[in-house]
């Protein structure tokens, strides 16, 4: 637990608080980019330790939340085709436009939940007179193993497994957030587990055009003080570059091998965004070699369109435009039991933690 | 693999006056109040580091019955049974139901096994109820749980859940992760004697863990519960196998693991006593009951900071117990 525990300790963590008391001279608006961190701030209490001054806008680094509607609807499509789905635990429970995987489940659907897609390949080959498919959500973070598990299928000749693909990209999220006139964001906490994977070479063109600080942060209570302490820093003296909060885990270039690995599989393409919509070139498709790989081509549902529910404001929570408790659905038609709409159900989803961990809570 | 077979071995096993009478069911004598309580283990994987369905079935429904303060005595068993599930198999599950009842003190009094078709099941399944004579001592209730009670739990929390979890498919991980299953039942009593109507709740937090029992308690009582994040005993290899695979602890499943809500006047000795037994030797009190924020369970977090802890909607970890 080394690099954890340090990370957890009351007496640093303090320090940094006051020192950030000190230092903080006017409002300042700071989004935290990953599910990850809004989970750190909401269930170590931070929040409400911060400043006032300080106003955390949660973004929109929840894969399982950007996920559109129609995915699920193509997952759940296939499980109707009664092809084995195997996915992450968090994806089961969001709704479809009918039901969720794990209503599909219920009514006889074999749905799988891993921790890991190459468990998906250990299926497929241990059925071989079955269709394995793989739910692949996710940011950078989750698309090298995901990529990863096509290759060692292609390796082991397998004819029997895909993937259904919907990966997104986190700058062209944060630029589509800057675009929109309404958006108060004075600097960003950078997502650190992305950047591990991916570095942070491509943080700094946004910097530049949209002249705001962007500090890539870690997770834990005082990674995530340090980060903010180093944005308000930033934003007290005027000055906007990238700076690395999360240096133990990241590195400038990244992991170079997971990134050879995605640009194997993957290629950037538009995607479209729970709540958002289109973002050009903001996702991975497959690419051409690997196109007898794709879920979607192979089962002819990448026509499956949907509507998302009228009721949702996750697109609104998602961009940092209103916060959770500002919907007048939460916690009364929308909550982890009967989720309306992504955030409520993930775990790194802005609206379960308020609903899960803050005072808001209505338990 | 037949029934007849199959009640056999049962019967060998378990011989006793009770279940040779061989009737429809089992008559026997209880003075007083009766405890009664029922559960079905579904779980998978059957075999787990540290026990089996076998053992986590005997124990788990005796540990029911002792946190309603109550002396167990008896149980019913009842198998379904998957065909295609390996004699030996079956003999080590019986086996293992045959040590954990004699360990706790509990006669298998009646029961009955079923045969599905492949398919129909998973491997096996198997329900208990059981009986127990109230302890003469006991007062158990929600309704005695006062502000400023304390509250104690008997050992490292969420063990059962991560032994399980790590051996399912598609999440198997290296660890020496062991269940913790085992019967409390001797503890339990012994804490009632000393202690009697002192004791206000004995609770087992199995499914969905300490917060939901916690949260449960706190919307029945109508007051509030106070718990300190760093009080928590978690072993290290668990605290670590949660942090890879994103569990929160609180909400992972227990088995030999209580809950005791008690009069703060004996907080102290009642806290000295459950370190005297082997299976307390890690207790330690967790927090208290609060006039605070009524109906909810707050968490101080070891960084300083407030968290509400609410109860698990729908399952973290799929089947454990």
């Amino acid at each position: 637990m080394k690099y954890l525990s340090e990370y957890r300790n009351i007496e640093d963590t303090q320090k940094v608080l006051k020192q950030l008391e000190k230092s903080v001279s006017k409002p300042w608006n700071i989004m935290e980019i990953c599910g990850g961190q809004t989970h750190g701030l909401v269930r170590n209490g931070l929040l409400e330790l911060l400043p006032d001054k300080i106003r955390m806008i949660h973004g929109p680094g929840c894969p399982v939340c950007v996920t559109p509607l129609n995915l699920i609807d193509k997952a759940i499509e296939l499980l109707d085709q009664g092809i084995i789905v195997c996915s992450f635990g968090d994806m089961i429970r969001v709704p479809g436009s009918k039901k969720s995987l794990l209503e599909a489940k219920a009514e006889g659907g074999d749905l799988r939940i891993l921790y890991s897609p190459l468990e998906a390949v250990k299926i497929a080959k241990n059925n071989p007179d079955k269709e394995v498919v793989f739910f692949a959500v996710g940011f950078e973070t989750t698309a090298p193993a995901n990529a990863l598990s096509v290759l060692h299928a292609q390796k082991e000749g397998l004819t029997n497994y895909s993937i259904l693909v919907s990966h997104v990209l986190v700058p062209p999220a944060m630029e589509a957030i800057l675009d929109d006139e309404f958006n108060s964001i004075d600097a960003f906490l950078g997502a650190g587990h992305v950047c591990a994977i991916m570095g942070f070479k491509d943080y700094y063109p946004l910097v530049d055009k949209y002249k705001l600080p962007i500090i890539i942060t870690g997770f834990e209570p005082l990674d995530l003080v340090q980060g903010i302490q180093m944005a308000v820093d930033q934003l007290e003296k005027g000055i906007y570059k990238l700076e690395n909060q999360y240096a133990r885990v990241v590195k400038e270039e990244g992991n170079i091998q997971a990134i050879k690995v995605i640009q194997k599989v993957f290629e950037v393409g538009d995607r479209e965004w729970r709540g958002i919509g289109n973002i050009p070139e903001s996702g991975y498709k497959m690419t051409k070699e690997f196109k007898d790989f794709d879920a979607e081509l192979r089962f002819g549902i990448d026509n499956i369109v949907v509507a998302e529910n009228s009721l949702c404001i996750a697109g609104d929570i998602l961009r940092g435009l209103k916060k959770p408790v500002e919907c007048p659905q939460f916690g009364k038609t929308c909550s982890p039991a009967n989720p309306l709409g992504a955030p409520m159900v993930s775990s790194e989803g802005a609206c379960s933690a308020y609903f899960n961990f803050s005072e808001h809570s209505i338990f | 693999m037949t029934r007849d077979l199959l009640d056999k071995i049962i019967f060998s096993t378990f011989d006793n006056p009770y279940l040779n009478q061989k009737h429809d069911g089992a008559i026997v004598k209880f003075d007083g109040e009766i405890a009664i309580s029922t559960d079905s283990f579904v779980v998978s994987p059957v075999f787990f580091k540290g026990g089996n369905i076998g053992e986590l079935a005997v124990n788990g429904t005796v540990n029911d019955v002792a946190m309603c303060g109550a002396i167990p005595k008896y149980l019913s068993l009842a198998f379904i049974v998957e065909e295609g599930l390996k004699m030996n198999e079956f003999i080590q599950i019986v086996e293992s139901v045959k040590s954990a009842a004699d360990e706790s003190g509990v006669l298998i009094i009646t029961g009955d096994t079923k045969v599905v078709e492949r398919g129909k099941g998973d491997k096996i399944f198997i329900n208990t109820t059981g009986f127990g004579e109230v302890h003469p001592k006991a007062d158990i209730s929600s309704s005695n749980i006062k502000a400023g009670d304390m509250i104690f739990v008997n050992g490292f929390i969420a063990q059962h859940g991560m032994a399980i979890m790590s051996e399912r498919e598609g999440l198997e991980f290296e660890s020496t992760i062991v269940s913790d299953t085992t019967n409390i039942n001797f503890m339990a009593m012994n804490l009632l004697d000393k202690f009697g109507d002192k004791i206000h709740l004995f609770r087992d937090p199995t499914r969905g863990g300490v917060a939901s029992v916690l949260s449960e308690i706190a919307t029945d009582i109508g007051m509030g519960i106070s718990i300190n994040e760093n009080d928590f005993p978690l072993e290290k290899q668990v605290a670590a196998a949660c942090e890879i695979l994103g569990l929160d602890p609180l909400y992972v499943a227990n088995e030999g693991v209580f809950i005791s809500i008690v009069s703060a006047d004996v907080a102290t000795e009642f806290l000295a006593e459950m370190k005297k037994d082997p299976k307390g030797v890690n207790s330690r009190c967790i927090g208290t009951v609060t006039l605070e924020h009524p109906n909810k369970v707050v968490m101080n977090s070891s960084i300083g900071g407030k968290r509400m802890v609410s109860p698990l909607i729908g399952e973290q970890l799929p089947r454990i117990c």
